[in-house]
Order: structure tokens, then C-alpha cells, then sequence
């Protein structure tokens, strides 16, 4: 009976093509937008996040200061020393590595080309923090901190700049009033929404210090990265961190902090609900087209009910049952609306897979929205594809084969 | 003796129909008493509006009667549900429209098959029985063609091939020929006049004209949803 049900239905979509391009149109639209827009949605969400952990592994960053980005805030307070990186080191439990970190600015010379470059000075653990790998070469290590030596990390930026095509590794560069050694190039981390991360020169601290700035006071570190240990809460590290430094920095009570942390972890999930918030609102609107189309079929069947009606009275006539012709319009209904849906999601992929490029985003195959926009399809060509029929059929035939 | 006691093909008493209700109810049949047995040919007359095609679509198991009762070869049809009623005009009844009633955009082949297609019938099945039907109503060359490539007259015959194709006990033909022009009504008559003779089925069909009632050996009247006279020629 199913299979007769299907022979009849599929002659039935044959002789009125028009009828089942419409409808396998409006259900192909509405897949193909709901599940392009949340698999776009979500590999920006993604590309977010993964941009974010680039960062630094579970990173947290002090900063002098009562807030980050505000001058104001920082002017006149005290930066941080060495001794400060060490202590938290030393003192506070759950945290994996801490590196002191001395910015300046400083003019680049390489052969013809010249250009300012923010440059680093740190210590060794601080790319493990970061995490930067390297392209070619190597970091400096524990040796060159000691020793002062003259040799820098350069990002990739910074390679183009002053080298165009040129191996940098080897190559010897002025920075400042020092003529300093490149000895490894970083792999490109790309353009994170807070800037270009690979315009960035790295040396140990003391070469900083001793041949570039001459060291002007101990409170020379204008920041201090840390990681946490894999599962720490941060919250709890902060705390630990801001009473250790409170004290360190003599604030009494009633004083508030001269200083603040900047927690990775936090801004990422902060970003990763906002985009998660507009992939939600994407996928509404594509499933307001999805209603359309289903809005579109429904005219179409009432347009053809007429048709349809004398249709299923002839049916009837000859001695088909209610169930029978029932069963055919339903068939017809999830046939249509299954191709639709079907040829809607081979679109989606293909524009998932050009736009994700386009747009520079992931792009991850999303079984479930692919899933919920087909059987969603299904529903809407079946609601409004066999409802009309349903009236129809419960009708004596021969009010059927009059119906105007 | 022996021919009394056989039951009825059809059986009706005071069968009523009522269209719509309260003050816009019109009595269509007012209490119809009609036997007619296996094998007849039946003419059914009367002016126009009188209720012929209500009775038609009630014996035809298309509509259901308001009072009164109908037996078809014994059983209440009054009894049967609708999938019971469809079975019965499925395996029993045959019906041909005034209006043709073909499937638009569906070839006179495809027509003819659909009803075998409900009963389960075989492709290769439907195909022969399918292309018998229409060759015996004379469209063997028009398989293929859809209603809107053919004349009413070939209309008719597809109509009737598709009635016939599953040899059904009776035949309904409600004013079969009244769409058409006189040579082509002549051909239906005799089709239908071969198919009670030779295959044995009983004929029911309703007509305005006299020479094609002239073909039937019984004729009933109808006038205001009543019978007016049943004559039986000898
Ligand atoms: N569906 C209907 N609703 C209301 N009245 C109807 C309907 N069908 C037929 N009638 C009325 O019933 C009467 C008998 O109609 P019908 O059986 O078609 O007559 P005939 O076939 O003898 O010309 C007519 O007066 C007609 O107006
Ligand atoms: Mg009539």
C-alpha cells in the first residue's frame, strides 16, 4: 500500500512540475538559509575563540594601572620589578610560568629599510606563555638572558617589513643605538581583534636593559605575564595574586588597587557569547525565510485545492479509500519537501564551504542544524502540503467532484 | 417461482434525500421504492431537476441517502463505513459522469489503470486490462492522449473504459450521451448495450432522449423526487 501510495504520488509531482518546483523551492530556500547562516554563525564564533587562546594559555596579565586601555589611570603609578615577578612565582600556588615584560619603542634598521617596532624584553618562559612557535631558528634561552646576549625573536611582520623575501635568521639588525643577531623567526599567529600580534620584536631582558635603555630604576617591568595551570580557577588566582600585590605595594585598606589583571579566559567567553548571541539571531531570521517558504507552499496548495479537490473525489469515486488517497498527498507532501530539503543542505554546503572561505572562518559541518532544518522542512511541506487534502478526503465523494 | 425468492441486485424503500437544511432544505427525492435485478438495462427519464443524478449518486455509493433504506445485492449499504462504501464501488460499481471526471494532464492509458491501481493489480496486469478497455470502447490509437487532446465523445468513451475496466456487477451512466452529437451517442449506446449482453453487467443510465431509451427494455420516470411510472417492454 506505502508502495502504491509512492507510485501515485510520484506520477501525481510529474504531471505538475511547475507545482513541485514551487514548493520544492520554497522549502530549498528556507534549509539552504537557516543552516548557511548557523554554520557561518558558529565558525565565527570559533574563529573568536580560537583567536582569543591564541593569546596565551589561560593567560592572565598584570598590569599597573586601575584599568586596562586608560592612560590616565596609569600615570604616576608605580610599575612592577623583577623581585615582583619572582615572588608571585614563588608564592602563589596553581600558576605554570610568570615572565616580567619591558616594552619600548624602538627604531629597526635593517640595510635600506627603517621602521619602529615595539620590542620586548622578557624572559625565556614567556613564548611557552605566549604561545608562540617558531617558524625557523630558535628562542633565546636561559644562557643569552644571563649573558646579555644581542639576539632577538622577530614576528612575521616584522620580517616582511624589513626583509621582504630575505631569510631573516642570522641576519643582524640595528635596534636603538645596538646591533643585535636574529635568531628565530615566530610563526604567524594573524590579525587577533586587538591588534597585529606578529609586529613584535622579542630579547631577553637583560640585553633590553643593559644595551638598549640602560636600566633607569628597579621598577622597570611594565607588565607581568602569567599562566595558570591547566583547571585552575582564575578567580581564585587573581585573588591570590591582588592581596599578594596589595601588600607588596604597601596599599593600606582604604586605598584601592594600583594595579589590574587582565584575564584571557573572561574576554573570550565575553566574545564567544556575544557572536554565540548573533548566530542565534541569524538563525532566526532564516527561519523566518523557512516560514515564508512554507507560507509560499501553502498558497500554492490552496491555489491548486480546487484541482486538487476533483482529484481526490475521481479517487474516491473509483473506490479509493480516505486512508489511501491520504496517504499519497502525504507522500507527495515529505517527497517535495525532502528534496527541497535535501537539495537545500547540499546548497548550504557549498556556501558554507565558499563563505567560510571568503570570510576567513572555520568551517565545521553541523550534523544537528543540518538535522533540525531538514526535519523542519519536512514538517512545514507535510503541514501545509497534506492539510488541504485532509478536509478533502473526509468529504462524500461526489461533494468532492463538485467542489468550486 | 425460483426467480422471486433470488435476492434483489438493488433494493431501495423509501429512500429520501434532503440538500441543505432548515429553510434553504430542499427535498430532492421524496421517497424513492425501486427493485432492480441482476442483469437489466434500465433507463432512467425525467425532466430536468426531477433527481435523476441524486438517485444516480446514491445508488453509485457517491452520496448518502438522508432517509429510507438501500440494499445492494442484500447488504445495507446504509451500515457500511466510508472505506466499507469505497470497497463496494472499489470491487462492485462502476460510474460514468455527465461531466467525464478524468484526472487532467493524465493520459487516457493512465486513467483507465487508476482504479486497477487501488484494487492491487499488477503493472503488467493493469497495462492489458487497461488496454482492453479502450480498445473495446474504440481508442485503441488514443492511449497515450490526455483528456484535453480528445474529443467529448472519446472523453466519454475513456470514461467509460475506466468504469468497465474492473467488470464491475453495475454499471451507473448518468446522461452518458448528453454532451454529445447523435452518431457518437449511437456508438456509446451500443457499447453499453453490448457490455449488458455480452459481459451480463446491469446498466442503470439516466437520458433525456427518447431513442436512446428506446434502447433499454425497462424504463422508470422520475418527476418531483418521485416515480412516476416503470414500465417493462415485452
Ligand atoms: N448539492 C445540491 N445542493 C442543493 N440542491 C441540489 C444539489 N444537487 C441537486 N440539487 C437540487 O436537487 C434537485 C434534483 O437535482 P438532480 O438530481 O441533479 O436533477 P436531475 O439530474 O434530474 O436534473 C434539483 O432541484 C437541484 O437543484
Ligand atoms: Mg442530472
Amino acid at each position: 500500500m506505502i508502495w502504491n501510495a509512492f507510485s501515485i504520488a510520484l506520477r501525481e509531482i510529474g504531471r505538475n512540475l511547475t507545482r513541485a518546483f514551487l514548493t520544492v523551492l520554497g522549502i530549498f530556500i528556507g534549509v539552504a538559509a537557516i543552516i548557511t547562516m548557523v554554520t557561518l554563525g558558529q565558525g565565527a564564533t570559533l574563529a573568536v575563540k580560537a583567536q582569543i587562546s591564541n593569546l596565551g594559555n589561560n593567560l592572565l596579565t598584570l598590569r599597573p594601572g586601575t584599568g586596562f586601555g586608560s592612560r590616565a589611570a596609569s600615570a604616576g603609578v608605580p610599575s612592577f620589578t623583577q623581585k615582583d615577578a619572582e615572588t608571585i612565582g614563588e608564592q602563589i600556588s596553581g600558576i605554570a610560568a610568570v615572565a616580567p615584560v619591558r616594552t619600548a619603542s624602538q627604531s629597526t634598521i635593517y640595510l635600506d629599510n627603517a621602521r619602529a617596532c615595539a620590542v620586548t624584553g622578557t624572559t625565556p618562559v614567556y613564548f611557552g606563555i605566549n604561545k608562540w612557535r617558531l617558524a625557523e631558528g630558535r628562542f633565546f634561552n636561559d644562557a643569552d638572558l644571563r649573558s646579555g646576549a644581542a639576539v632577538c625573536v622577530i614576528g612575521d611582520t616584522v620580517r616582511k617589513e624589513l626583509f621582504g623575501g630575505e631569510d631573516p635568521v642570522g641576519a643582524r639588525i640595528r635596534i636603538g643605538r645596538a646591533s643585535c643577531e636574529v635568531i628565530g623567526l615566530l610563526a604567524a599567529k594573524g590579525q587577533a581583534g586587538m591588534g597585529d600580534q606578529d609586529d613584535t620584536i622579542i630579547m631577553p631582558l637583560s640585553t633590553l636593559r643593559r644595551r638598549l635603555i640602560g636600566k633607569t630604576s628597579s621598577h622597570d617591568i611594565n607588565q607581568i605575564s602569567i599562566s595558570a595551570q591547566d583547571g585552575m580557577d582564575s578567580n581564585a588566582l587573581i585573588n591570590d595574586i591582588t592581596s599578594l600585590m596589595r601588600q607588596r605595594r604597601g596599599l593600606g585598606d582604604n586605598q584601592d588597587d594600583n594595579f589590574n589583571i587582565f584575564d584571557t579566559r573572561q574576554i573570550a567567553e565575553t566574545l564567544g557569547a556575544t557572536t554565540q548571541l548573533m548566530t542565534m539571531l541569524l538563525a532566526a531570521v532564516a527561519a523566518v525565510s523557512l516560514l515564508v517558504g512554507g507560507i509560499g507552499i501553502m498558497n500554492i496548495m490552496l491555489v491548486s485545492v480546487t484541482e486538487r479537490t476533483r482529484e481526490i473525489g475521481i479517487r474516491l469515486a473509483i473506490g479509493a479509500t480516505a486512508r489511501e488517497v491520504l496517504l499519497q498527498f502525504l507522500v507527495e507532501a515529505v517527497t517535495l519537501s525532502g528534496v527541497g530539503g535535501i537539495l537545500g543542505i547540499v546548497l548550504a554546503f557549498g556556501l558554507c564551504a565558499g563563505l567560510a572561505h571568503l570570510i576567513q572562518v572555520p568551517f565545521n559541518f553541523n550534523l544537528r542544524i543540518n538535522l533540525i532544518a531538514f526535519h523542519f522542512a519536512a514538517a512545514v511541506g507535510v503541514v501545509f502540503g497534506y492539510t488541504p487534502a485532509r478536509r478533502a478526503a473526509r468529504l462524500d465523494p461526489i461533494d468532492a467532484l463538485r467542489h468550486e | 417461482m425460483s426467480e422471486r425468492a433470488k435476492t434483489p441486485l438493488i433494493e431501495l424503500h423509501g429512500l429520501t434525500k434532503t440538500y441543505g437544511a432548515g429553510d434553504a432544505a430542499f427535498q430532492a427525492l421524496k421517497g424513492i421504492d425501486l427493485t432492480i435485478q441482476q442483469g437489466e438495462f434500465v433507463a432512467i427519464m425525467g425532466p430536468s431537476g426531477s433527481g435523476k443524478s441524486t438517485l444516480m449518486n446514491v445508488l453509485g455509493c457517491l452520496d448518502a441517502p438522508t432517509t429510507g433504506s438501500y440494499r445492494y445485492q442484500g447488504i445495507a449499504v446504509g451500515s457500511l463505513d466510508t472505506d466499507q462504501r469505497s470497497l463496494l464501488r472499489r470491487y462492485a460499481l462502476g460510474f460514468v459522469f455527465q461531466g467525464f471526471n478524468l484526472l487532467a494532464r493524465t493520459s487516457s492509458l493512465e486513467n483507465v489503470e487508476l482504479p486497477l491501481l487501488y484494487r492491487g493489480d499488477s503493472r503488467k496486469e493493469r497495462h492489458r486490462k487497461a488496454v482492453a478497455a479502450l480498445t473495446s470502447v474504440g481508442l485503441a490509437t488514443k492511449l497515450d492522449s490526455r483528456p484535453s487532446e480528445l474529443s467529448g465523445g472519446q472523453q466519454q468513451r475513456v470514461a467509460i473504459a475506466r468504469a468497465i475496466v474492473t467488470e464491475p456487477g453495475t454499471l451507473f451512466a448518468d446522461e452518458p450521451t448528453g454532451n454529445l452529437d447523435s452518431v457518437t451517442t449511437r456508438d456509446i449506446m451500443e457499447l453499453l448495450t453490448r457490455l449488458n449482453q455480452d459481459r451480463g453487467i446491469t446498466v442503470l443510465m439516466v437520458t433525456h432522449d427518447d431513442h436512446v431509451a428506446a434502447t433499454a427494455r425497462r424504463t422508470v420516470l422520475i418527476k418531483d423526487g418521485l416515480i412516476e411510472s416503470d414500465l417493462v417492454r415485452t
